[in-house]
């Protein structure tokens, strides 16, 4: 999954908006409170388990067991790293409906401090501007230097939520992050590019998701293991981040789930014995397909 | 897999409850939230680091211990059991399902885990001085310095009370002589802990990898537990300051007592070969079409599927009651014999059935089941026979030795 890099490199920088929140890393550590890092994860059913609808047939059915989702260990991971490097901690934010902590303690295991876990029955059927309300608003009473986030994850894949997070914040907006280090005047991030990778610079606070493969997870140690339940869990409803439940969930979802069925079976495919003029048949079917 | 959810959410809907081919007894539901994910942590460290690369360690006769001894540091697996200098002072489960998830990967892994935690670090823990603990334990729990234990010999195997390897006194030193054969981790190690006779008895030494006489060479030509270094340690006027001897101990109780910490582990770690052969081969039957239709509609197939089955979960129960007994400080060397000598033959009972039901695909290394039968040929040999644990086993019913 790692790409590789050419020497094109693009240089930008990304326009330090009014921000709600500021807390400068220079000034934290200076005072040698590190930086503060939030890493927003999400529990997903097994994708080792075949997947099942839930009775309305429009969503995962997310009763069984939930898992930390993996594409969300990269994440953790450079958190880990930058706040090993830099001094600091690492807070995990995620919405979990149905109250499961399993996935977390993992990243806890993993080494993260604290998590603060949004649970209420109401955010159920949230679409992703929902869920990017929702962790905004736990985000805001972290007040982390850094935001971290997955580019997507592995049940959704909308995609949406980083940025979404980052414009409900007026945070400045890094994606597809492949590096990330915190300089002390902001982040310097190579972004990755099909071309090669942007090098962007940008103030802190802000919002990057990282790449899935780009560094590699560790695994929870034993001793990581037995201290993730003592660690500082806050469990949050709706009420205590002060949003209304009409603002998430089914209610206040603005994407409506029409449908979903199964992808079709695959047909038998075409065979056709090679009298010589096979190639023939080949190129006319590359034809079809438009490829060449 | 939550079996309680599953549990919970069948009884809710109203669905027959159906036990799943993986878990029948549903035993998961007896391990805590911290051993559920300390096995699913060691389980997907096997199939991502180990898996990928066993069969080609095992057919070149390899095993890349350092690398493989800094993975299980990191994991916090070595001396897992033990507590200070590093260890986390674990429950007994949570080392068994430890050895469990490493040996169903491969028993030269699990072996190596046993020989460094129970094998090599107990006896430093347990019966080495304050300094002895201070110089190894810590860099032997992060997997820095690999430890070997060093026991048997040519001509004392399951007698390991005749032993030929001495240590004398020579002024405060002592000098050690003789050869130990079948250590595994030997010719890696930084650190052999050395039984040898001496006026005292039987006395535990610590002999660093590089002392003048000491040598280590590896036993080629093995068809089992290939992928695990195994040595012939050849001592030659060893010359050791006096506080290399292990001071807390003296007599056969000092190695007796190191093998029942290994062998504990064992009874949790031939449950895990046993899970590979029976899962490939569920797997494989359910795939492999003869007269028509999947090898596992057969009456023949499925009995043999289902011994395996019991044979997995029953070894189990039995382990996990072992470690009970354990965590509770009330488990009898006899009771741990029970574990390794009944569980060690269901496993090997299990990969010599599986392979049959795989056919040819059996006997190569592209299934782990031919693997796992020949390193069982290891397991139900070293750490005590299967003979010599069956007349432990009747020595306590009958108080009747029938050893010599
Ligand atoms: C791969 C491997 C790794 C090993 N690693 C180590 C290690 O790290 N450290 C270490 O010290 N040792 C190690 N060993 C040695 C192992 O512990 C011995 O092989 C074991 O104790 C048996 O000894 P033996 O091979 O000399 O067999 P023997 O004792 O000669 O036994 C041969 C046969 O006779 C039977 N027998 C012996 N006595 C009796 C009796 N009284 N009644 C009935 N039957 C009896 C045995 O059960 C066996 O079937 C290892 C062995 C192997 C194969």
């Amino acid at each position: 999954m790692r790409q590789r890099h050419t020497h094109a490199q693009r240089r930008s920088s990304v326009a330090r908006r009014d921000l709600p929140f500021r807390v400068a890393i220079r000034g934290r550590r200076q005072h040698n409170q590190g930086v503060k890092i939030a890493v927003c994860v999400k529990q997903i059913p097994d994708p080792a388990n075949p997947g099942r609808l839930d009775a309305d047939g429009k969503t995962l059915a997310r009763d069984e067991k939930l898992i930390l989702d993996e594409s969300d260990s990269y994440g953790v991971e450079m958190a880990l790293q930058l706040a090993e490097a830099a001094g600091g901690e690492v807070v995990l934010v995620s919405m979990s409906p149905t109250g499961e902590v399993g996935g977390i303690r993992t990243a806890l295991a993993m080494g993260a401090d604290a998590a603060v876990i949004i649970s209420d029955d109401a955010l159920a059927g949230s679409d992703a501007l929902g869920t990017a309300k929702v962790l905004a608003a736990a985000l805001r009473r972290t007040q982390p230097d850094l935001i971290l986030t997955a580019t997507e994850s592995t049940d959704g894949y909308t995609g949406t939520v980083p940025a979404q997070i980052a414009e409900l914040l007026s945070l400045p907006s890094v994606t597809f992050a492949k590096s990330v280090e915190v300089g002390s005047d902001g982040l310097l991030v190579r972004r990755q590019a099909e071309y090669g990778y942007d090098e962007v610079a940008c103030p802190l606070p802000a919002v990057v998701s990282v790449t899935a493969g780009v560094v590699e997870p560790r695994y929870p140690s034993f001793r990581g293991i037995m201290a993730a339940k003592s660690k500082p869990t806050e469990m949050l409803t709706l009420a205590g981040l002060g949003l209304e439940p009409s603002e998430v969930g089914w209610t206040g979802a603005r994407q409506r789930i029409i449908d979903v069925s199964p992808v079709p079976e695959r047909g038998g495919g075409e065979i056709c014995e090679d009298d010589g003029t096979g190639h023939e048949r080949i190129v006319a079917l590359l034809e079809e397909l438009k490829v060449l | 897999m939550n079996t309680e959810a599953q549990l919970s959410h069948a009884a809710r809907s109203g669905a027959t409850l159906s036990p799943s081919p993986h878990d029948f007894l549903g035993i998961d539901s007896l391990l805590s939230e911290e051993e559920l994910l300390l096995r699913s942590t060691v389980r997907r460290y096997v199939e991502e680091r180990i898996l990928p690369h066993v069969a080609d360690w095992y057919e070149q006769g390899t095993l890349p211990a350092r690398e493989i001894a800094s993975d299980l540091g990191r994991l916090g697996l070595l001396g897992m059991q033990l507590s200070g200098f590093g260890c986390a002072d674990s429950s007994a489960t949570a080392y068994g399902l430890a050895c469990l998830e490493l040996e169903a990967g491969d028993s030269g892994v699990r072996s190596f885990m046993s020989v460094q935690g129970a094998l090599a670090m107990f006896p430093i823990w347990a019966y080495g001085s304050d300094e002895q603990r201070e110089r190894w334990l810590a860099q032997m729990a992060t997997g820095e310095a690999i430890g070997c234990f060093a026991l048997t010999e040519p001509d004392s195997g399951s007698d390991p009370a005749s032993m030929r390897t001495t240590a004398r006194r020579d002024g405060s030193d002592w000098l050690l002589n003789g050869t130990k054969l079948w250590i595994t981790n030997g010719s890696v190690a930084d650190v052999a802990v050395v039984w040898a006779q001496s006026e005292d008895g039987v006395r535990g030494f610590l002999v660093p990898a590089g002392t003048p006489g000491f040598a280590a060479s590896d036993i080629p030509r093995k068809l089992s537990l290939r992928a695990s270094v195994t040595s012939e340690l050849s001592l030659v006027n060893v010359r050791l300051p006096a506080d290399a001897a292990l001071p807390g101990v003296a007599g056969m109780r000092g190695p007796l007592s190191c093998l029942t910490e290994a062998r504990f582990g064992i009874a949790f770690g031939a449950v895990g070969a046993a899970r590979t052969c029976y899962e490939t081969a569920l797997q494989y039957s359910g795939e492999r079409n003869q007269f028509g239709g999947p090898i596992s509609r057969f009456q023949l197939t499925q009995q043999k599927l289902v011994e395996m089955m019991i044979g997995v979960q029953r070894g189990m129960l039995l382990a996990l009651h072992l470690a009970k007994l354990k965590d509770a400080g009330r488990i009898s060397p006899a009771q741990v014999s029970f574990g390794k000598l009944d569980n060690v033959r269901m496993a090997l009972e299990a990969a010599r059935s599986a392979r049959s039901v795989l056919g040819a695909n059996g006997i190569t290394l592209d299934y782990p089941i031919m693997r796992h039968m020949n390193n069982l040929e290891t397991v139900i040999t070293y750490e005590g026979t299967h003979e010599i644990h069956t007349l432990v086993l009747g020595q306590a019913l009958t108080k009747q030795s029938a050893f010599g």
